[in-house]
């Protein structure tokens, strides 16, 4: 890896370390909203991603790539808050863990 | 100069991802995610994507993060958390591990392609960045042409997302024709 300047793999690096926090968090939490926030920076990690490789390859394709990655961004967040509204409703102060009581 | 930004920028995205996960409260998270989204939309900058960095900040740290807040707040969940008491036995220590294997497949990936990139043939024509075009014009005109009908799809799936929203959340309108007691509130 070229160490020197600012290269692709510098971008490719910070959103590996962004991705990982993002995973483990979503491990981690059991708050529903904050476990949302952390597939967003899951997603954000993706799009860093697309858009230095997009600049690497001097192709507009990545720059796409993320303004459909926002959409899809975008319509995760309203469903999914729309669901925990839902089950809060039925349930306050549910938990991740709480879901389990749809079954059946 | 560049340099400088990108160490910013990162220092703004990590601490700021530390502190969504991190955090106990709720609101907390939500206002670390705005410090994180405005570290990405700094290198957005960088990478000449001013457009990107534009929506970046409009859409995710205007309209999500507010939206996030909103839920937050309507549902009075904005009290903090006891983070300190693992709800599952070997919940994080797993969670560690799964990192730590994340770590590893993705930096062995970055560390032995990084100058993968300089045998491919850079992009020409309508899609290269390089061009007179403005980073706006460049991505209307693919958006446009050759990605058209994935904007079609896009423009379908955000309707039926609205519906869907509207559908989960209303409550059910009750078959004796009485009004639900709680319709003053909503």
């Amino acid at each position: 890896m070229d160490l020197s300047g600012l290269t692709t793999g510098w971008y490719l690096a910070l959103a590996a370390a962004l991705f990982i926090i993002g995973a483990v968090g979503l491990l981690v939490r059991r708050n529903p909203l904050v476990m949302f926030m952390c597939v967003e920076l899951m997603l954000n990690a993706v799009n860093v991603t697309f858009v230095a490789l997009g600049a690497g390859l001097n192709d507009v394709g990545g720059q796409v790539a993320v303004f459909f990655v926002l959409v899809v961004a975008a319509t995760e967040v309203v469903i999914g808050l729309a669901l925990v509204v839902a089950i809060n409703r039925r349930r306050s102060g549910a938990t991740a863990d709480d879901v389990t009581l749809l079954k059946g | 100069m560049a340099e400088a930004v990108f160490a910013v920028a990162a220092v703004l995205m990590l601490a700021g991802a530390i502190g969504v996960v991190a955090s106990r409260n709720p609101v907390h998270a939500a206002l670390f995610l705005v410090q994180t989204l405005v570290g990405v939309a700094l290198l957005f900058i960088l990478n000449d994507a001013h457009f990107l960095a534009a929506v970046q900040v409009v859409v995710y740290a205007g309209a999500i993060v507010i939206l996030f807040l909103f839920v937050i707040m309507l549902l009075g969940v904005d009290k903090a958390e006891e983070l300190r008491v693992e709800p599952i036995f070997g919940q994080r220590p797993l969670a560690a591990v799964i990192g730590a294997a994340l770590a590893a497949v993705l930096g062995t990936v970055i560390f032995s392609t990084a100058d993968v990139l300089s045998g491919i043939r850079r992009s020409g024509g309508e899609r290269a960045l390089d061009g007179e075009a403005t980073d706006i014009e460049r991505m209307g005109r693919v958006l446009f042409g050759e990605f058209a009908f994935a904007v079609e799809i896009t423009a379908a799936l955000l309707t039926i997302a609205v519906v869907g929203a509207v559908v989960l959340t209303r409550r059910a309108a009750r078959s004796d024709g009485a009004a639900p007691a709680e319709s003053g509130s909503g």
